[in-house]
């Protein structure tokens, strides 16, 4: 199952490592990054692959929200379909 | 593949535009609950509902979460009490309002719907007793919704149901009048209801139904009035075109919650009603969607005509992006529920008699209306059969949900609180239509061909 994970905070050093050291830890597998910076805002967008994940997606929505306030970024995860059905027919 | 732009869209929906799941509503067959001691037939009801709906809320939290979407409500329909309870010695039903109130509690559903009675060519006893339950069950419990149909386009409208209607809506706010009247906000007196409704409070699981359904209403009053303001001063097609766009895409949220769900409830998905239903949150407004398209203040000349775009554009959005739609499917106008119209009502523009007219091209009818206290059980009969008459003739669902309010007169409010709202009381005429009810019996079922 794919997930959307959508990264937005404040421009720094290392944002990119410490989201992806984070779901490494839940053996989620990073399949597509796209980022931007856009007026000091930075915004990414990761497809991740969680079949393989160590907890149930909905513990992960939660930890991976929690472990962006602990970095001062807003982490959303949530599973692909629902932008396939609104975009996609 | 998926680009940034999209998905930016849809989280944008969500967090600015009130994009949620209304509600999932799981309809339940009592059929095989009936028993000649209400006691046993309380008893069976109590243990059918929550075995049925025991993950109801679990479920619904979950995937909240995985999908990033509110399911705002999660909510029980049930077979109409007078159907299930009609084996049952006694005359008061309301013992069955407290189980169902008590089950509601255990499952965590905010809401259970089908303290209902369907009454449109006749009433049984059975009907009668639960009829004249419903103030003492809106009285004793907190989450039951009761729902009576008193007319259809097939048997015409049954007078003397609807005369004891306003009967019923007068003690049902005598009952409930140290709570702001709040037992009329869960009585809906129907013309043709149908079965599959998810919305409270008009809910039932109807006879047609399997013996256990999961349906789902949609939202996005929200989302509808953000796309429209991107076409300021263009002509209707392009308005229509941007409303059925932006319901597909609402639509799709419902249509893949509700197979979500009901996978893992291990209950049939029935239908995505393709509702736009308002809250009294501030950009969640269907009032604002009207007046977005030109118009001063909801209410003035020329809003009949944009909320039968409105609905209309709705429906055909929705209608592609599900594979099963029912319920009542449409433009909801509740006026407590919504903030414009609650303004628009307040300043005096949206009236009752507006109101009326705009219920024959809306999705069902006049809807959270708080009256004057004093206002006759035969006067809130008469808007009854005026809304009746409505669905019966143009074969639509119309339906009456009005408030008097006791003690309170024009200018005053009355606060349900939550999503219920606060309703401006609105004025009436005071002209009787007393001996107009006094004459019971039936209207007959109208002409289906020679329509002009």
């Amino acid at each position: 199952m794919k997930a959307i994970v959508t990264v937005v905070g404040k421009d720094r050093v290392g944002i990119i490592a410490q989201v992806c050291t984070t779901l490494a830890a839940y053996q989620v597998n990073v399949l597509d990054i796209s980022q931007t910076v856009m007026q000091g805002y930075f915004t990414m967008m990761m497809a991740v692959e969680v079949s393989e994940c160590t907890i149930p997606l909905a513990q992960l929505c939660d930890a991976m929200e929690e472990a962006g306030k602990e970095m001062g970024l807003s982490i959303k995860v949530q599973r692909e379909d629902i932008f396939q059905a609104m975009h996609r027919i | 593949m998926l680009n940034a732009k999209d998905i930016m869209q849809t989280q944008d929906m969500i967090a600015n535009q009130h994009l949620d799941i209304r509600t999932i509503t799981m309809g339940i067959s009592l059929l095989d609950c009936a028993d000649p001691n209400m006691d046993r037939c309380c008893e069976k009801i109590y243990r059918k509902i929550t075995e049925r709906a025991k993950d109801l809320v679990k479920v619904g939290e979950a995937i909240e979460k995985e999908f990033g979407i509110p399911i705002v409500n999660k909510r029980i329909s049930v077979t109409p009490i007078a159907l299930v309870a009609a084996a049952c010695q006694g005359d008061d039903y309301v013992p069955i309002a407290k189980t169902l109130d008590a089950a509601a509690k255990e499952c965590g559903v905010n809401f259970i719907g089908g303290f209902s009675a369907l009454v449109q060519k006749g009433a049984t006893e059975s009907d009668w007793k639960l009829i004249r339950s419903i103030p003492g069950a809106m009285a004793a419990t907190e989450r039951v919704c009761a729902s009576v149909n008193v007319g259809s386009t097939k048997a015409g409208i049954n007078m003397d149901a609807v005369a004891e209607m306003g009967r019923i809506l007068k003690k049902t706010a005598e009952a409930t009048a140290q709570n702001d009247c709040m037992g009329c906000a869960k009585v809906v007196v129907f013309a043709n209801a149908v079965e599959d409704n998810p919305f409270m409070a008009g809910a039932f699981h109807g006879v047609g139904e399997p013996e256990c359904v999961l349906n789902v209403g949609v939202s996005g009053p929200g989302v509808v009035y953000h796309a429209l303001q991107s076409v300021k001063g263009q002509p209707f097609d392009v308005v229509a075109e941007t409303i059925k766009k932006t319901a597909f895409r609402v639509t799709r949220m419902g249509q893949l919650v509700g197979v979500e769900a009901s996978r893992r409830l291990g209950v049939p998905f029935g239908i995505v009603d393709l509702s736009l239903a308002p809250t009294p949150a501030v950009g969640d407004s269907v009032a604002r969607i009207l007046e977005e398209m030109g118009l001063e203040v909801c209410g003035t000349h020329g809003t009949t005509a944009a909320l039968a775009l409105l609905n209309d554009a709705v429906k055909k959005g929705g209608v592609m992006a599900s594979n099963h739609v029912g319920g009542l499917s449409g433009a909801f106008i509740p006026v407590s529920e919504d903030e414009g119209m609650i303004a628009a009502a307040e300043r005096g523009t949206l009236t009752i008699t507006k109101l009326e007219a705009m219920t024959c091209v809306c999705s069902v009818g006049l809807d959270m209306i708080a009256v004057p206290g004093d206002t006759s059980a035969a006067t809130i009969s008469a808007i009854i059969a005026d809304e009746a008459a409505i669905g019966m003739v143009n074969s639509k669902t119309t339906a009456v949900r009005i408030i008097p309010a006791l003690g309170k007169n024009v200018g005053d409010r009355v606060e349900m609180g939550g999503l219920l709202g606060s309703a401006p009381v609105m004025p009436l005429h005071t002209e009787s239509s007393e001996e107009f009810i006094a004459r019971g019996g039936r209207i007959p079922a109208p002409l289906q061909s020679l329509k002009n």
